[in-house]
């Protein structure tokens, strides 16, 4: 199959102007999001004490020597706060780029290929949304072994089928788009429609639903560690922390300041897949999240 | 007495561009048993102006004039009793059949809530006007449709449902915007002729909004001409459509395919484009594409005035005589 | 101007598609039991594979040390589980075990894990039941308003709470909740679902509150009440934030419709628009988010029921993880897909009864 003299231009999704409201949201998003991501980066500058050091007077509440007082061991929860986006954010993001890529190239596949193949992926996908996010995940984990990294494995486990279902459904309606169907007809090569055509237009509500992703990957992961199936003592995590808390809830710093930091970084990402959604395809992105 | 006397109804919209106004100076009236057609291009305010009498229009409308219906301003009412008289005295049927009947309410739910409600009847006198009702749409098996859903008819028995739905309570007005424009040409003609029969057998007032004259000139009593939210022609069918007064009017005929038309003869179509709402042109909105235009026509609105046997708004009036 | 009608031309008008009286929702029901029994095969093979893979020693674990020393009860364990028998003959001899209601014996409790599952089963479902009606009474009804008043002041305040809403961790609200009602104001009890020393009402449907009722015993009911309210309210949470959002995106996409327009032409009061024009059209949206909206509930319920010592699924699912309790992981996965997945169902065949349309595909 010989490839066209003539240039054609890809197809490109029409994009929506968000409304007006949702600038503020996305802007705060981004600010919240990059200021973790600093926090992050630099902790080791910001937090005036170390994670593990446990030499200060246990359960004192919050004051200018320790803003967020310290916990039951005498260690400084304000640093292990800072310290604790070094566990979470990281592991986060990488697992849900693992599972965007799986669900999507698996859901790709299937919606190209259509016929037996997509039966089979589809009906496999379906398997996987049977089982409740954290049962599914509870389980994975205490099969692999308990630890951060074993827990994000396991919530890569429950994700992927989201993308799946979505890049499925993507590639199905541009594949049937007169558009691609014309330049399959004038020759172009189907690995050429595939990257040029189809992708793009798979990309946006694709990289919408990992936004919105990462939120609840963040949720799910320090609820995890909350059970004590993810980050293990004395690793400083968000939902370790609070488990920590939860114990001890009269001296109510230790768990509610890490608690608030997942809250921030959560809201954050939910703010930007929002707008994001506004402006790539309201109708795709949401019927997925009720999937 | 009329039906319906409207006098300088105005509209204004409000869009992301400003305030915009969509009619601007209608008069008409409906006499009792008339098909009064109402004609115009897309934009040209005909269906708002409609809208404005059930008070359907969108939020953040502003809405002038008059328009008497019986006793009262239909313009001037509290919104309760408007809603007492909607679908009671005064009723509408709407262009797509598709959309304007609920996907999930059987068609016997959608015939008798509102009948239910204006003219208390139990259950079972609902259905039994029901049944009725769509008998007299000629709809087949009406019994069985009753259980049905909108769905599960073609594009022209869910028009005669609305219609149906439209004439439940007996109304004295039914305002129909362009019922069959979104149907086959082989079904439009059913659905007139359906028109035309009950408004004989009820002595029903019709108000029949269409933008195409063919429909007008089988079924019409009298004709309004609209253009840019205005009135400006109006009178009897024959008098407007056969010997069209207004420049507009003539254009509009003019444009029509005739079945005689020898092939020398060239269709003509009307210079320019019908002007947007937010950009009516001073004067008489018509006279960019008007070839009789002078200088009037730029400096002032032409006031719909008789002559001879109709109402025509035109500075000019160059086919008189 | 009336033209004669051809055959042709009358044929569409009087084309009727019959369905028969149900209009086709017997067979559309059958249809979607038919994909969830090949499902809940699928889950069967799933959970039985996760047995598998969880590493154990299985006789040791579930038989106690002794008896594992015994081998004649060592090889009726062996025999009976087929764990000496090959693989796809120990999934059917697993499966034989599921459908005569044997999902094995905890090697924690060393009770039938059905046994467990029985007890700890309506705790769970009566926390969800409060939970989810308290939830979608408010989540709906301030969707509808939000959307109703869309774009007002009150718009914005309830798009920004519902956003919060699902961002918050289900076990940071539990703990505040914690520290707020119980240790600060002491309105509400700590943990448990009764007192501690109170006798549990006479089991007729497992849950205390209505069989406090039925037994005629106010003050237990009032107790047990009490002791629902705060992990309720946590769980409701984000399944109230969840409502809000899609209720109103549902609302919004009917308030355009033409048929609402009739609606009111014809006269009906606002209210009754409301009701039987609008919120039916937002219907189907409503309830699909129902799935998610329990999804949601028991993700919360291990969390909540660890944080006040709820003696329900959630618990038990949890020891079951963390000590390697295989036959009721397995069990537990089983179950909680299974309901799961029939919820999904029943969602499913709300959405034909309440959508004709849908009965078709």
């Amino acid at each position: 199959m010989t490839d066209l003299a003539v240039e054609t231009r890809p197809a490109r999704r029409r994009v929506h102007i968000p409304a007006a409201w949702r600038q503020p949201l996305a802007i705060t998003g981004v600010v919240i999001a990059i200021a973790w991501v600093l926090i992050a980066v630099f902790a080791p500058l910001i937090a005036p004490h170390g994670s593990l050091e446990q030499t200060f007077t246990p359960a004192q509440s919050p004051s200018w020597s320790h803003l967020f007082g310290t916990d039951e061991l005498g260690r400084d929860v304000f640093s292990r706060v800072i310290f604790g986006s070094r566990a979470s954010l990281p592991i986060a993001l990488l697992l849900v780029a693992l599972a965007m890529t799986i669900g999507s190239v698996v859901g790709a596949v299937a919606g190209y290929f259509r016929g037996l193949v997509d039966g089979t992926l589809m009906r496999l996908t379906d398997l996987f949304f049977a089982f409740p996010p954290i049962i599914l995940a509870m389980v994975v984990a205490a099969v692999l072994g308990r630890g951060l990294f074993n827990a994000a494995l396991a919530i890569v486990v429950v994700a992927w089928p989201s993308y799946a279902r979505v890049s499925r459904g993507l590639v199905l309606s541009v594949g049937q788009s007169e558009y691609v169907q014309s330049a399959r007809l004038l020759g172009s090569s189907s690995r050429r429609t595939l990257f040029r055509d189809v992708l793009p237009n798979v990309a946006g509500p694709i990289f919408v639903l990992a936004t919105l992703d990462l939120a609840n990957a963040i949720l799910l992961l320090a609820g995890l560690s909350f059970l004590g199936l993810g980050a293990q003592p004395p690793q400083a995590e968000w939902g370790s922390m609070v488990a920590d808390g939860t114990q001890y809830f009269q001296w109510w710093w230790i768990g509610t300041f890490p608690g608030l930091a997942i809250f921030t970084v959560v809201l954050a990402f939910n703010f930007l897949g929002d707008s994001l959604r506004d402006v790539f395809d309201p109708q795709t992105a949401r019927r997925v999240e009720e999937s | 007495m009329s039906v319906l006397e409207v006098e300088d109804l105005r509209v204004r919209l409000r869009t992301p561009a400003g305030e915009v106004t969509i009619v601007d100076g209608v008069d008409y009236e409906v006499q009792p048993g008339e098909v009064f057609g109402v004609a115009g291009e897309s934009g040209s305010g005909k269906t708002i102006s409609m809208l404005a009498l059930l008070g359907l229009l969108p939020e953040g409308a502003v809405v002038g004039g008059s328009a008497r219906f019986g006793d009262d301003d239909l313009l001037a009412m509290p919104r309760r009793r408007l809603r007492r008289i909607s679908g009671r005295e005064l009723a509408m049927v709407f262009q797509d059949p598709y959309t304007s009947l609920h996907p999930m309410l059987s068609v016997g739910r959608q015939l008798t809530d509102h009948v239910r409600l204006h003219l208390g009847l139990g259950r079972a006198a609902a259905e039994a006007r029901a049944v009725e009702l769509l008998e007299e749409v000629r709809l087949p098996d009406p019994r069985a449709a009753l259980g049905r859903f909108p769905h599960q008819f073609s594009g022209g028995m869910r028009q005669r449902i609305a219609i149906a739905i439209a004439l439940a309570c007996r109304p004295r007005l039914l305002i129909a915007d362009e019922p069959t424009t979104a149907l086959d040409v082989t079904v439009q003609a059913g659905i007139l002729r359906l028109l035309d029969r009950l408004r004989r057998e009820h002595d029903l007032a019709v108000i029949l909004i269409t933008h195409d004259l063919g429909v007008l000139s089988g079924i019409a009593d009298r004709v309004g001409i609209f253009y840019a939210g205005r009135v400006v022609e109006l009178g009897l069918r024959a008098d407007v459509l056969q010997r069209p007064r207004h420049p507009y009017t003539r254009a509009l005929i003019d444009a029509l395919p005739h079945p005689e038309l020898t092939r020398e003869q060239n269709l003509v179509a009307i210079p320019g484009t019908p002007p947007s709402p937010g950009r009516i042109p001073a004067g008489c909105a018509f006279h960019p594409r008007c070839p009789y235009v002078q200088d009037v026509c730029v400096a002032q609105v032409p006031p719909l005035d008789p002559v001879d046997t109709r109402l025509l708004a035109c500075h000019v009036d160059p086919f008189a005589g | 101007m009336a033209t004669a009608p051809t055959a042709i031309s009358e044929a569409p008008e009087l084309r009727v598609r019959r369905f028969g009286r149900a209009h086709g929702l017997a067979r559309f029901v059958l249809r979607r039991l038919a994909a969830l029994v090949l499902l809940m095969i699928g889950i069967t093979a799933v959970a039985f594979i996760l047995t598998q893979l969880v590493p154990s020693n299985a006789v040791a674990t579930n038989l106690g040390e002794q008896a594992a020393g015994d081998p004649a009860a060592v090889a009726a364990f062996r025999h009976h589980y087929g764990l000496d028998k090959p693989f796809p003959t120990r999934y059917l001899l697993y499966l034989d075990h599921l459908v005569h209601g044997d999902l094995g014996q905890s090697s924690l409790t060393h009770e039938a894990v059905t046994h467990d599952l029985g007890q700890f089963i309506p705790a769970t479902a009566e926390l969800a039941l409060y939970s989810v009606l308290f939830a979608a009474l408010v989540g709906v009804t301030l969707g509808v308003i939000s959307a109703l008043r869309r774009n007002r002041p009150i718009d914005h305040a309830l798009r920004v709470t519902s956003l919060a809403g699902i961002s918050m961790p289900t076990f940071w609200i539990a703990l505040i909740a914690l520290y707020v009602g119980f240790y600060r104001l002491n309105w509400f009890p700590g943990a448990g679902r009764l007192d501690p020393g109170a006798l549990p009402p006479p089991s007729v449907t497992g849950f205390y509150t209505v069989d406090a009722l039925i037994d005629g015993n106010f003050a237990l009911f009032w107790q047990a009440l009490h002791h629902i309210v705060l992990p309720a309210l946590v769980l409701a949470a984000f399944s109230v934030s969840l409502l809000m959002r899609f209720t109103r995106s549902a609302v919004l996409e009917v308030v355009g419709n033409d048929y609402v327009r009739s609606a009111r032409a014809k006269g009906i009061p606002e209210n009754v628009v409301v009701r039987r024009y609008i919120l039916r059209g937002a219907l189907p949206s409503i309830v699909t988010v129902l799935g998610l909206v329990f999804a949601n509930v028991l993700t919360g319920a291990v969390l909540v029921e660890k944080i006040f010592s709820w003696p329900g699924v959630g618990q038990y699912a949890y020891e079951a993880a963390l000590n390697l309790d295989v036959p009721a992981i397995a069990g537990v996965s089983i179950f909680v897909a299974i309901v799961y997945v029939s919820i999904n169902f029943i969602v499913d065949v709300l959405y034909g009864v309440i959508d004709p349309r849908i009965r078709i595909t």
